[in-house]
């Protein structure tokens, strides 16, 4: 056993409010792949910023290589080699990816050799990466690599990952585990954040779970089920969405040929899309972030208008009528956006009741506004789908992503649709809402309404949906049965044929085993 | 070291304290201002706050501020709506003109027939129509083009003024004026006059529509749809759109409401008060309407309370500069700071002072 890269001992971290961090430890050594697991707010953020120097720990302290370490601020950090590649990415679109390489360093190299050295540390990890091309033009997958060999070129000992696969497609994140596997062989630790479970059973050894800002438990992924690490992480017994065998009625829903150009220079045209969706069944649209999602979205919620006949419901054109008219005919949509789109977040919950249910719920009389009834709504969203707030007068803003989102998607199912349209229904929700959720979209299928589901998520998808269609570059896959399908054959329809490079991971150059 | 920190919520305290604070900042700002120009600061506050109320030819001045509220609530009553929608008409001014030519056309065409049943209430509809024919024409461009109806609206008030100078003294030149510009006076046509309602209080027709437009404005914000979809907008355009609003005929609505106000405001005036189509008829309502839309929180009962504060500095102002010789320019700066200063203490609704070391989070 060799001795420990990094060791946390008992670091606590408060804010008013609350406790970020409570006498968490663990240690890293060295070429360890090590997982950090836990819902939102569990304190992973908090604990690897410690790591990273942004954050200064009330109690607690670190030790690397056996020396002490409490980095003042990130510059520190890297200087003891840490490195992090953040979920979100900071590099600007105008420039070259050697160009923003060089930002991020102390003393850059001239452009030339440090080209050179993007390209010779590209190729020995399998990140194919160009340094002369624009950033603007690469996929989310690529910007990525940009950001993983910025972080490379510093000879990291420890690098941190958070939540570096949620914008990538099933064969991006197998090359990026290939990497990874690769830099570990080398010596270099990994810390791994993400709520991913069969990706951090891939990838890492070890595992340190935690809840509530305390150490809860540590284990070996390998070796534990991604059920077990579910419920260590919520900490009680999670029962996997109930489904009733149902049978698929006429078509409700259909898409026509729907084709819309892209609302504005970053959007994503949609390209004819044909679809029929049935009364009692979810069907799954997967894809990558940035493929036509909202845009899909806007289209079917009336946000924006079409021609009559790309869409209809039950055989009627609808494709040109509005949010208020499409509601009152049963097409109900939740868009992703929770604030500021599905919801206003300075307005209560009353208000933001009223701002969907208005026509179908009855909540205006000869133009006016009947507040005690949008009122009596908001209550009844908010015990239907067990939304922890004061009460209907609290604002959007002070409830949490997740009882947010309950709220309105409850705000919707409430209101009995037809069809229901939901964009990432689970998005930054934690597991036990997330459920929840998952149940509330089952129901509702099972109820007889027709349900369509887009997500990034691609286990969600093979949990909810009947069937499962792929979104890539504003154009619809047919729609294939989800039951039997694997991880790799949804890779395939997503169809980022594009970034599909194996890794070319080439032999290690000699001497570099029993580095750190 | 001082910070400032976020608040979880907007202070409701704050909101409403923050036009007090602004006005007790710039009474302290303004008597700066004034003993910069050699005045002495507390006599001129004085003669600006309180003589018009209180001293003894307060009853001369008593009237004024009703005069001076009526226009100034009127506009900002109506550039309330499209403000909360974020829908941002800066040209009343402009609309308060045309809304007093149109008016004071009906008036001129009539005289000397004898018909007040008849053309006083043509006169108002002219007025409104007019402000709100001007105010069109920034909203359909922003519908149709996307043009910014801040600019348009802006620069629409230089062409009324132009508008009204070629009016005084071209087609609605008084024809018994002997060469002199400017119409006929109203006051002395008792068919079209906006006459005082009740004897020296300055209650006239204007008065009593500012009343109304804030009753029907608080009314359609917290009940009535159009207002909810106003709220929405304002607090998010996307959740608005999302909800179903269509974001061109809230621009067309807000537009339309508040240049018909505006209108009102020139055609009472210019059948009042003013009496007569001129070359400076227009006084600045229309941009003041705007400080009083702010400080009085875009809340119609709030706008007339502020309504009533400006008429004061108005009312006071010109004694000041009759009296203390203060320059008008010095009352307009002092004008100005008020939305300043309010805009600036408006930043506590929204965040609180953390004094102390600073602790990086």
């Amino acid at each position: 056993m060799t001795a420990p890269l990094l060791t946390v001992e008992g670091i606590t971290k408060r804010y008013p409010g609350v406790v970020a961090n409570r006498d968490v430890s663990f240690e890293i050594r060295p070429g360890e792949r090590h997982a950090l697991l836990g819902e939102n707010g569990a304190g992973k953020s908090t604990l690897v910023k410690t790591i990273y120097g942004l954050v200064t720990p009330d109690e607690g302290r670190m030790t690397m290589n056996g020396h002490p370490f409490a980095p003042a601020e990130p510059r520190a950090a890297r200087m003891a080699g840490v490195a992090m590649v953040f979920q979100h990415f900071s590099l600007f679109d105008a420039l070259t990816v050697a160009e923003n390489v060089a930002l991020g360093m102390e003393s850059p190299p001239p452009m030339g050799r440090l080209a050179a050295r993007i390209r010779e540390v590209s190729e020995t990890y399998g990140l194919p990466l160009d340094p002369g091309q624009i950033v603007a033009d690469l996929s989310a997958g690529e910007r990525q690599r940009v950001e993983i060999i910025r972080c490379l070129l510093q000879d990291p000992r420890l690098l941190i990952m958070d939540e570096p696969t949620s914008v990538l497609t099933p064969q991006e994140v197998e090359i990026l585990f290939e990497t990874l596997r690769r830099l570990s062989a080398e010596g270099t630790a990994i810390l791994y954040i993400s709520h991913k479970l069969e990706e951090i059973r891939a990838l890492c050894e070890a595992a340190t779970i935690l809840r509530g800002g305390e150490v809860v438990a540590t284990c070996d992924p390998r070796e534990t089920s991604a059920r077990e690490m579910a419920e260590l992480m919520v900490g009680e017994r999670l029962d996997p969405p109930a489904r009733a065998a149902r049978d698929t009625g006429e078509v409700v829903l259909a898409l026509n040929g729907l084709s819309a150009p892209a609302p504005h220079r970053f959007g994503t045209a949609l390209a004819d899309i044909t679809l029929d969706v049935r009364a009692g069944e979810v069907l799954g649209i997967g894809g990558v972030a940035g493929n036509g999602q909202d845009e899909l979205l806007a289209a079917l919620s009336g946000e924006r208008r079409l021609a009559p006949g790309m869409i209809t419901l039950d055989g009627a054109p609808i494709g040109h009528l509005g949010p208020t008219e499409r509601r009152a005919r049963g097409l109900l949509a939740a868009p992703e956006e929770r604030m500021g789109h599905a919801a206003v977040p300075d307005m209560t919950l009353t208000e933001n009741a009223a701002m969907t249910a208005t026509t179908r719920k009855g909540l205006a009389r000869r133009g006016f506004m009947d507040w005690a009834r949008a009122r009596d709504y908001a209550a009844e969203v908010i015990e239907a789908f067990d939304v922890r707030t004061p009460g209907p007068g609290a604002t959007a803003r002070s409830l949490s992503g997740g009882n947010l989102q309950k709220f309105v998607i409850g705000r919707e199912i409430l209101q009995a649709p037809r069809v229901f349209v939901v964009n990432q229904p689970t998005w930054g929700v934690d597991a036990k809402a997330a459920a929840a959720i998952r149940q509330a979209l089952l129901s509702l299928a099972d109820a007889g309404a027709a349900v369509v589901v887009i997500s990034q998520d691609l286990d969600e998808l093979l949990e909810v949906s009947d069937r499962f269609c792929a979104l890539n570059a504003g154009r619809l896959s047919a729609p294939r049965p989800a039951r039997g399908l694997t991880v790799e054959e949804i890779g395939l329809m997503l169809g980022g044929a594009h970034d599909m490079e194996v890794a070319h991971v080439g032999e290690a150059p000699a001497g570099t085993e029993d580095r750190a | 070291m001082i910070r400032l920190e976020k608040r979880p919520e907007p202070s409701r305290a704050w909101g409403w304290a923050a036009p007090v604070v602004a006005v007790a900042v710039t009474i302290v700002l303004g008597g700066l201002l004034f003993a910069a120009l050699g005045k002495a600061p507390v006599a001129a506050i004085r003669t600006i706050f309180w003589d018009p109320l209180f001293s003894e030819f307060a009853w001369f001045y008593r009237p004024q501020l009703l005069i001076k509220a009526a226009p100034l609530v009127l506009i900002a009553t109506g550039l309330a709506l499209g403000f909360r929608a974020g829908i941002w008409n800066i040209g009343a001014e402009g609309q308060y003109i045309v809304g007093a030519l149109c008016g004071a056309a009906v008036a001129l065409a009539f005289y000397p027939m004898e018909a007040r049943w008849l053309i006083f209430p043509l006169m108002v509809l002219a007025g409104a129509a007019g402000g709100l024919m001007w105010a069109m024409i920034p909203a359909l461009l922003k519908v149709r083009f996307g043009t910014n109806e801040i600019l348009v609206s802006l620069m629409l008030v230089y062409v009324a003024e132009q508008l009204l100078a070629a009016m005084a003294l071209g087609p609605m030149r008084n024809p018994d004026g002997m060469g002199f510009p400017g119409s006929r006076n109203l006051r002395d046509y008792p068919s079209a006059v906006n006459a005082e309602l009740i004897e020296k209080t300055g209650m006239h027709w204007g008065v009593v529509a500012a009343l109304i437009a804030v009753i029907f404005a608080t009314i359609l914000l917290t009940r009535h749809r159009m207002g909810f979809a106003i709220r929405l907008t304002g607090q998010s355009p996307r959740a608005a759109s999302f909800s179903g609003v269509r974001p061109g005929w809230l621009v067309i609505f807000c537009m339309g409401v508040s240049g018909a106000l505006a209108g009102l405001a020139g055609l009472f005036e210019v059948a009042g008060p003013a009496g007569q189509v001129s070359i400076d008829f227009n006084a600045g309502y229309g941009f003041t309407a705007i400080i009083v839309a702010f400080l009085g929180r875009l809340n119609p009962i709030g706008i007339l309370l502020a309504g009533l504060l400006m008429a004061l500095t108005y009312v006071g102002g010109e004694i000041a500069q009759s009296r203390l010789g203060l320059p008008a320019a010095a009352i307009q700066v002092f004008q100005g700071m008020l939305l300043f200063v309010l805009l600036a203490v408006d930043v506590l609704t929204d965040y609180r002072i953390r004094w102390g070391k600073g602790r990086p989070a």
